[in-house]
């Protein structure tokens, strides 16, 4: 249950950069959640909630957006989006692959006032 | 005329007039792109705390697994064997136990409480290293709070990730938490004196690791098996020298 640290270092960077934008409140978060992130959609949302009071997010919309494995294949030279968490090339079933998305966790978006 | 905006609602048009005060535009509502780690604080300490162990020429290795599968134990039987020499950075929520069995056998180990967190991270891990003596040591070993689910979202400033799951846990765990077996470089099965008790079937979980990480090393150990803790110190011992 680490979707309480991982609000808090969220928290952080949202007063950090409502500061940054002399705003005093935040109205909209979004997130990116890597389905391989190792983060739960529902229990981050439950920390988000229990934790925004008292905080320049007090009242923010939550919205989080699931972001599949996006890869690059060395081999056939193309992009793919794995279905699963087996990490072959759909197309030529090579292991040479780069990331490119879907294992982090991304602050994307603040709407602030 | 309101003297907030100038707009020229009043009286039975109340609702309106605070409906156009939630106008956002109105507000001046700003919506700025971020686009950043949420946890970037957390990797830039872990990078930070990488330098430190480059600048001392020490190899960082962090072990993560289930409670119970056999981390203190390797360290353990390594500290009888290994040619290289070590410390480590223990993290549990309470006690210090396992650093005691650790130092006990005359091993340099620090013993982190998280209290009630369930992994460690980079900050953590950092002040840990505090009390290392560095210069004495070509290896340090972050063991990390027994959990295959959270330990996998913190980079704690290590090289490598070794991820151990003992026969006794039973079948599936890898499939189950595939988080964590994606972030090893070394996967060890341990307790395999105890296969003729259980039904478990080696093969196939380590074909389900290469699913998920089709280059990944898997070993299989047991303490009283002197043979298989040297390869796990000849892995360790190879991945130093591939450092320089």
């Amino acid at each position: 249950m680490h979707e309480y640290s991982i609000v808090q270092s969220l928290m952080q960077s949202c007063e950090e950069n409502a500061r940054a934008n002399n705003a005093t409140q935040i109205t909209k978060v979004v997130v990116k959640i890597g389905v391989m992130s190792g983060v739960e959609p529902q229990l981050l949302q439950t920390a988000f909630d229990t934790f925004k009071e008292e905080t320049i997010c007090s009242n923010a919309e939550f919205i989080m957006t699931m972001q599949s494995l996006k890869i690059w294949c060395n081999d056939c030279k193309g992009e793919y989006i794995l279905p699963k968490d087996t990490y072959n090339c759909p197309q030529c079933a090579g292991v040479e692959l780069d990331i490119l998305d879907g294992e982090d966790i991304y602050l994307m978006q603040l709407e602030m006032v | 005329m309101c003297t907030d905006c100038g707009c020229s609602t009043r009286g039975t048009q109340e609702k309106a007039h605070e409906h156009l005060h939630d106008n956002p535009q109105l507000n001046d509502t700003k919506t700025i792109s971020v686009i950043q780690k949420i946890l970037d604080k957390n990797d830039h300490e872990a990078n930070h705390n990488r330098s430190h162990l480059d600048n001392n020429g020490v190899l960082g290795i962090n072990l993560m697994s289930s409670p119970g599968s056999g981390k203190t134990a390797l360290l353990e039987a390594l500290s009888e064997i290994a040619k290289f020499k070590f410390a480590v950075v223990e993290g549990d929520l309470e006690t210090s136990k396992d650093a005691d069995r650790l130092i006990s056998k005359g091993i340099d180990a620090v013993q982190i409480q998280t209290g009630s967190a369930c992994h460690l991270d980079a900050f953590m891990v950092h002040k840990g290293l505090h009390d290392i003596s560095l210069d004495a040591i070509d290896v340090c070993f972050v063991e990390n709070v027994g959990n295959l689910v959270c330990p996998a979202s913190y980079d704690v400033g290590t090289h490598l990730n070794i991820v151990l799951v003992s026969i006794p846990e039973g079948e599936d765990k890898i499939a189950k938490y595939p988080v964590m077996f994606r972030q090893a470089d070394l996967i060890l099965i341990t307790k395999t004196d105890l296969l003729p008790y259980f039904e478990y079937d080696i093969e196939a979980e380590k074909k389900e690791a290469r699913r998920i990480k089709p280059n990944v090393d898997i070993l299989e150990i047991n303490t009283k098996d002197t043979n298989s803790i040297q390869k796990v110190a000849d892995w360790i011992e190879f991945k130093q020298k591939m450092r320089g």
